[in-house]
């Protein structure tokens, strides 16, 4: 139970010290014209990676469950590369985008590629064991029923895979709120342009305003603990 | 037969345009001038400060993480207790929540005028570090050897203490050799957390050069101080560091199944 401690008190005290001026102190902070852009920019660039995650992610377990046309050399490879973003730091993956990409630095695009790098793994990690496990005849006994590929795909596939990637794309979504090491350096952190939230955050509390800092955490907070909650919920009906 | 290249051709060139090509331009990056240059810029004395200090952290975080991690699992899995849902959903919060915030609520209980006063130092020192270290690396072992020890389920567990194995006979002997595989792979992730981490790390340290810079911390620094070699040079450092954990971890994930 001293686990749970260990997370618990840390965690409320960011709630307590939200609350320090009061209801209103709170809702002051977190409506201030600058958390809200900050918040809101982190919103869509998060919902957009979960959604390119999702296409890509499924294509690239497809890729490496499905495609045995490749020789296994090719392929095994590209399969260990996968868990590269989450073994390389993440200001490490900032630094590399960086050097690679100089022309997008310090715009809304180069938040979204950081938040793609490293969440490239989940829906990639989600979807691949439910690919193995799954049933060829099924596939197969829709395509001698005359369905064609895509049918067989949209109606026989899809269906079978879509718990594991909504899981997938949830949990990347919930990595790219909180995201910072990677977007610290690459968002160049503008005001109302290409700050995020993270780093909206981390610039409170570096000009010391604790109270704003965890007023927009409980924010984040809330997000990430319903976003858990949601896929617990997925992962019990399955 | 074309859209399957068309398939290939798209995964490939994700997979390259994202991942492989700014590795590897940082790589080229770093050892374009030789190897002495990098050799000279991961070995000035700021350098190799960060470096002993990002080893002390992991040397610390890792080994309280696998200890109570499996202690955790165990309680989670085997034992029977109210608010275990609960449970499961706080471990893995740690998971979920910003690094940021986590620093910052380090900074809240440990600060100048937090909720617990220690007699020693503890922000922009390396206990509260280490503390945030241990925090966000807290899920992994857990979140590893939890599944591990539900698939075996008890049974020989069972039949060891019926033969009269005491319990930690019976945890040595049973239980350990048969959760190792899972046990090494959280512990991978632990250290490659642990090495890497920099949110949290950076709220906590104060940033004091040469004194409480890990490497990540120095890369950041680096480069805002226009030192883009050097901060390269240790990006590069770091990277084979990953690179190596990530080696480790196909090798343990192989053998698990």
């Amino acid at each position: 139970m001293w686990l749970s401690l260990i997370v618990l008190i840390p965690l409320a005290a960011v709630v307590a010290k939200s609350t320090d001026h009061g209801w209103s102190g709170f809702w002051h902070a977190v409506s201030s014209r600058q958390a809200v852009s900050a918040l809101i920019l982190t919103l869509i660039c998060s919902l957009l990676v979960a959604v390119i995650n999702a296409v890509m992610g499924t294509a690239i377990a497809w890729f490496l469950v499905r495609d045995d046309g490749l020789p296994r050399i090719v392929r095994a490879p590209l399969n260990a590369v996968i868990d590269l973003p989450f073994a390389l730091p993440t200001i490490v993956a900032g630094i590399t985008l960086l050097s690679l990409y100089k022309n997008v630095a310090f715009t809304r695009a180069a938040i979204v590629l950081a938040l793609l790098f490293v969440t490239l793994p989940f829906v990639v990690r989600a979807v691949q064991p439910v690919l193995i496990e799954l049933d060829r005849e099924m596939e197969e006994a829709a395509a001698s029923l005359g369905a064609s590929a895509t049918t067989t795909f949209r109606r026989i596939i899809l269906p079978n895979l879509t718990p594991a990637i909504v899981a997938g794309a949830a949990l990347a979504f919930a990595r790219a709120v909180g995201e910072f090491g990677s977007v610290v350096l690459i968002s160049g952190n503008i005001p109302f342009k290409s700050q995020v939230s993270s780093v909206y955050i981390f610039s409170q509390v570096e000009s010391d305003n604790p109270v704003g800092a965890s007023a927009v955490s409980v924010v984040l907070l809330a997000i990430s603990v319903v976003v858990l909650l949601g896929i617990r919920r997925i992962g019990k009906a399955r | 037969m074309t859209r399957r290249w068309g398939l290939r051709l798209v995964v490939i060139a994700y997979l390259g345009g994202l991942l492989l090509a700014p590795v590897g331009l940082v790589f080229y990056r770093t050892f374009q001038h030789g190897f002495s240059e990098f050799w000279d810029s991961i070995t000035t004395p700021a350098a190799i400060h960060a470096f002993q200090l990002t080893i002390e952290l992991a040397l610390i975080a890792v080994p309280l993480n696998a200890i109570f991690g499996v202690a955790m699992a165990l309680a989670l899995v085997r034992g029977k207790w109210r608010g275990k849902p609960l449970m499961e959903a706080i471990i893995d919060l740690p998971f979920a929540v910003s690094p940021v915030i986590i620093g910052l609520a380090m900074l809240l209980v440990f600060g100048r005028q937090g909720w617990i006063h220690l007699p020693f130092q503890v922000i922009f020192a390396l206990p509260g570090m280490a503390l945030a270290t241990v925090f966000v690396s807290l899920p992994f072992v857990v979140g590893e050897v939890a599944p591990v020890l539900h698939e075996i389920g008890d049974e020989q567990e069972q039949a060891a203490s019926t033969l009269g194995a005491t319990r930690w006979q019976t945890f040595r002997r049973i239980t350990l050799p048969s959760i190792r595989w899972g046990l090494a792979y959280g512990i991978t992730l632990s250290v490659a957390r642990a090495v890497g981490e920099f949110g949290a790390v950076s709220v906590v340290s104060g940033h004091i050069a040469g004194k409480t810079d890990t490497l990540t911390l120095l890369v950041q620094s680096r480069y805002e101080n226009f030192d883009v070699k050097g901060a390269y040079a240790a990006s590069a450092l770091l990277a084979v560091l990953a690179l190596g954990t990530l080696f480790v971890m196909t090798l343990t994930r192989r053998e698990d199944t």
